[in-house]
């Protein structure tokens, strides 16, 4: 039996992303030429663009749901997926010399790294908490086995248990949070779950228990203070490719699941949620900044980062109106550009036989590479939120957001705990700058123009777009009705 | 063209910096240094033309141009100059001049960045004098901070790390509180980052005093005011010559000027309520930091606590409310701005030669150094506020509002024309006059042409200032009436 609204065209960007990872799969097997890993590069590369194009063709106002009700395609998911599927296809790019150069890394990188785009597509389309938990999982899965590409390694291995057992558990708490709405509502539809819950009132035991385990399990998956231990161990462990893959885009499918379960499923228990989320956002953005300045590897460091960043990230949701939401996905949109650029960054500079990820390689790099040396200024910059980069208009929204929800003391010690944080952004400058390079640290200088370029254009863009930044907060704002 | 002067003399240096680093190859210093000088003399050309064509008879905004930016905001590209910002942005392309001049000879490594670095400057200084949508101004007060760090941290002393990471953290702490007033303004105004929207929004005097803090904040660090001065002297040390002339000159003005654009005409009441602290803040910098100035070793140092302790008599100025003090005020930002950079010029003289900033490696240069000594004895004159130099008016006009005000205040401030003279002429005793005590001081070499050029700039100006102040007060008088009247109708 059809369901009447089975609507298969709405998720063909999904399918066909799927489906192009089966046959980059498939096609491995039958390559017996020289370069086998060439080919799936190109192919999922040019799977991402087309999905974006595809995406673009696709926007309409107003939400349509299909697949019986389990799947939502509204502007808000077409624009989280467009800019997944974009920031995944330049981690692709920047980390493709990298990959190859390291034997670890074949056609599987590109396939599980598709699949993981897949989830995450389908957790920002999910209007049904199985759709969300099964995106969730095929994302997850992907990235455990990516996080363990470096299989004789012995942080890379311990980094992967980690990701692997912590994740595993915060699936579990999300799909014991799931199961606790069902029984609340007999539906695991979002949109019953949501009236389940309005008729329970503030203070149902049940709908609370719920609301704490949806929120540790999405805390667990943001790495928010205190459910971070992950967070910086796989980020170090990770081969660096793996790193920006999890860094960037994911990010922005984090924020798409919170929209679905907590802002619009959750709705009635917004008060009690957003008391947690206070804590959990002050706590992780001065947990982040303090830990990041004890770090001497940037990988790590910038795990630290991230944390505090979705504290930041978080103080959108917590203002709890659409300004506030807006500005969280803005934030986040801009935060993913500016994570992958520098993870690009890091991966441009890595040789055979060198990581270019402790915090001396950088020394001196102001005399020795000024380009790069300058593409990192700009970036850390914008990290700490100093204007005109784009990085300072993301924090500037959500704290506006926060003030016009009347949380001024929490806007107040968000800016106090950004002063922190910027000592260590400031302190990568200082040591490209006004170090003194160490001699056995020189790295022969590479020469990857057209990958170069695109870093130049990625980062610049967080200064060029200033007079077209209106536009994109205007956007964000429309996508969230 | 004037309808798009500021236009110009905001992105004309920003543009301009960033070609001179075109020049960035070894072999071009010549060239990276003959655009920068043509570059800032266009500048310094330019900027006279708001001078000339300044209306004095009206305290409205001047030259103004309005764009929208960014409509998800309500943020504007509005800029206009009234009586305040003038005189500050021409005082900023005449040092600009003076700084790149002082830097020709000096500065060999990374000439091309150096130039450019305090191009760029220039442009967001004028910026910030000119801004007059709120987020606009403070686009303009925090991009200053990212060349001002790479300029000590690249060009600067030994200590040079710790001290620009103190500076650009102590001013980002400041001015991250007064984005949140402005976030808090702009909610409260219904959506406008205009600062005239601001200037007539009413607020209670609970919300005024949080304002007024928040805002005391940021300017205050920038001042500097105690007790936050303490990044200054780190600063000063340790940033290059030409760095501290802009500090200095330049960016102190900025708290000053803050003061007048946000505090007095945002929160009148909370400014009158508060006046009381900000005055004894103000005298203990006058007196206080003029004592610990009286025992610094270190030139610039010294130096250093001098700015905060001229600094202080300008807060002074502004928190007695009234016209005489606030011209006094006014006149001793734009003084201090010549004398103060004079004087760092002056260390960095000596220091270009001997490369030590103490007082007791020196003694006796006025022997070996003729020419020098007498433009040192005259700008230290003018620090101790000699009547003809620039440095008397203001300070006179200050003690004389604060004698309307209250004779104590007035009484104590005074205190400073015996203070400033003797911690600046010991100085010069110590190191000018005397007998030699250290052979290397014995060859010393007299002022080069560019040193003469940018020493004798200055003392044109202090004391065309000093003899005749008529010109520079015509210009702000109207403004600083309109503003007195302003602050003086409550808000509540």
């Amino acid at each position: 039996m059809m369901p009447e609204n089975f609507n298969l065209m709405l998720a063909l960007p999904e399918l066909f992303v799927s489906g192009m990872a089966c046959l980059i799969l498939l096609y491995r097997l039958y390559d017996k030429s020289c370069c086998p890993n060439l080919m799936p590069y190109i192919a999922s590369v040019s799977t991402l663009l087309l999905t974006a194009i595809m995406l673009i063709g696709d926007y309409q106002t107003g939400a349509r749901l299909g697949f019986n009700s389990t799947f939502v395609q509204d502007p808000m998911a077409v624009v989280v997926k467009i800019a997944i599927v974009l920031i995944t296809a330049l981690v692709f790019i920047y980390g493709a010399r990298y990959n190859s150069e390291r034997g670890y890394f074949k056609t599987e990188f590109y396939v599980l790294g598709l699949f993981g785009v897949v989830g995450m597509m389908l957790m920002t389309s999910a209007s049904h908490m199985l759709t969300l938990y099964m995106g969730l999982e095929l994302f997850s899965l992907s990235l455990y086995a990516m996080v363990a590409f470096y299989r004789d390694s012995r942080v890379a291995s311990e980094a992967a248990i980690k990701y692997f057992i912590l994740g595993a558990l915060a699936s579990a708490i999300l799909l014991y949070a799931i199961s606790l709405l069902y029984g609340l509502s007999g539906s695991l539809h979002i949109s019953d779950v949501k009236a389940a819950v309005a008729g329970h009132g503030l203070s149902h035991l049940g709908a609370i228990l719920a609301v704490v385990l949806v929120v540790v399990g999405l805390a667990f998956k943001l790495g928010a203070v205190p459910f971070h231990m992950w967070v910086p161990d796989v980020y170090q462990g990770s081969p660096t490719s793996v790193t920006a893959y999890l860094g960037a885009a994911p990010k922005i499918a984090a924020f798409a699941m919170l929209m679905r379960i907590l802002v619009d499923g959750l709705a009635p228990q917004f008060e009690n949620w957003q008391d947690m989320l206070i804590i959990l956002a002050v706590l992780s953005i001065a947990v982040g900044n303090i830990v990041a300045i004890a770090q001497r590897n940037i990988k790590r460091m910038l795990a630290y980062s991230t944390i505090s960043h979705m504290g930041f990230f978080l103080l959108g949701i917590i203002s709890g109106n659409n300004m506030g939401y807006s500005a969280s996905l803005f934030y986040v949109l801009i935060y993913a550009v500016m994570s992958v650029a520098v993870f690009g960054l890091i991966l441009l500079r890595t040789t055979k036989t060198t990581e270019s990820e402790r915090m001396a390689d950088f020394k001196g790099l102001g005399a020795r590479e000024p380009l790069m040396a300058f593409l990192m200024l700009v970036l850390m910059f914008s990290m700490a939120g100093i204007p005109p980069f784009a990085g300072f208009w993301a924090k500037m929204s959500v704290i506006n957001a926060l003030m016009q929800s009347n949380l001024t003391w929490l806007a107040i010690v968000a800016v106090l705990l950004a002063v922190i944080g910027a000592y260590y952004y400031l302190r990568v400058i200082k040591t490209m700058y006004f170090d003194e390079p160490e001699m056995e640290v020189l790295i022969p200088a590479q020469n990857h123009t057209a990958i170069r370029w695109l870093l130049v254009l990625n980062v610049l863009a967080l200064i060029l777009v200033l007079p077209w930044i209106g536009s994109l907060i205007d956007l964000t704002r429309s996508v969230i009705q | 063209m004037s309808a798009y002067l500021l236009s110009i003399l905001i992105w004309l240096p920003i543009i301009g910096g960033a070609g001179i680093l075109l020049f960035s190859k070894q072999g071009q210093e010549g060239a990276a240094r003959t655009a920068s000088l043509m570059l800032s003399l266009v500048m310094f050309v330019l900027s006279l033309r708001l001078w000339t064509g300044f209306d004095k008879q009206t305290a409205a905004m001047q030259f103004e141009e309005k764009a929208q930016w960014i409509k998800a905001f309500n943020i504007n590209y509005h800029l206009g100059v009234d009586g305040i910002s003038m005189p500050l942005i021409v005082l900023t392309t005449l040092l600009t001049v003076i700084v790149v001049i002082a830097g020709w000879e000096v500065i060999k490594t990374r000439v091309a960045q150096y130039f450019a670095a305090f191009l760029m400057m220039e442009g967001v200084m004028i910026g910030v004098f000119a801004a007059q949508d709120a987020m606009l101004f403070y686009l303009f007060w925090e991009v200053m901070l990212i060349p001002m760090f790479l300029i000590i941290g690249i060009w600067g002393g030994p200590n040079r790390i710790y001290a620009t990471i103190k500076f650009f953290l102590y001013t980002l702490l400041g001015s991250l509180l007064m984005l949140v007033a402005l976030l808090y303004l702009y909610n409260k105004s219904g959506g406008s980052f205009a600062i005239s929207d601001y200037h007539a929004l009413a607020m209670p005097m609970g919300v005024q005093k949080w304002i007024f803090l928040a805002f005391f904040m940021a300017f205050a660090v920038k001042v500097p005011m105690v007790p936050v001065h303490t990044w200054l002297p780190d600063a000063h040390v340790e940033a290059p010559t030409g760095g501290s002339v802009i500090l200095a000159a330049i960016m102190l003005k900025m708290g000053g000027y803050g003061f007048l654009r946000f505090n007095l005409p945002i929160t009148p009441d909370a400014s009158h309520a508060l006046a009381g602290y900000v005055i004894a803040l103000s005298l203990i910098a006058v007196i206080y930091i003029a004592y610990v100035a009286l025992v610094q070793g270190d030139m610039k140092k010294l130096i250093a606590y001098s700015s905060i302790s001229h600094m202080g008599f300008v807060t002074l100025g502004f928190f007695v409310f009234n016209q005489t003090a606030l011209e006094g005020a006014m006149v001793q930002m734009i003084s201090h701005g010549f004398i103060s950079g004079a004087m760092f010029l002056v260390v960095g003289v000596l220091y270009d030669r001997l490369h030590s900033r103490d007082i007791a490696t020196y003694g006796g240069v006025a022997t070996v150094m003729p020419k020098f000594a007498f433009f040192a004895v005259l700008f230290a004159m003018a620090n101790a506020g000699l009547p003809g130099t620039s440095g008397f008016v203001g300070e006179f006009l200050v003690i004389l509002g604060a004698f309307q005000f209250n004779a104590w205040v007035a009484t104590l401030a005074a205190l400073t024309l015996v203070l400033g003279a003797a911690y600046t002429l010991w100085m010069v005793k110590r190191v000018m006059f005397g007998p030699i005590k250290n052979e290397d001081v014995k060859t010393l070499v007299d002022l080069s042409s560019h040193e003469m050029l940018f020493m004798s700039i200055l003392a044109v100006f202090t004391i065309a200032v000093g003899v005749w102040p008529n010109p520079l007060l015509d210009v702000m008088r109207t403004t600083l009436e309109n503003l007195l009247s302003h602050v003086a109708v409550s808000k509540l």
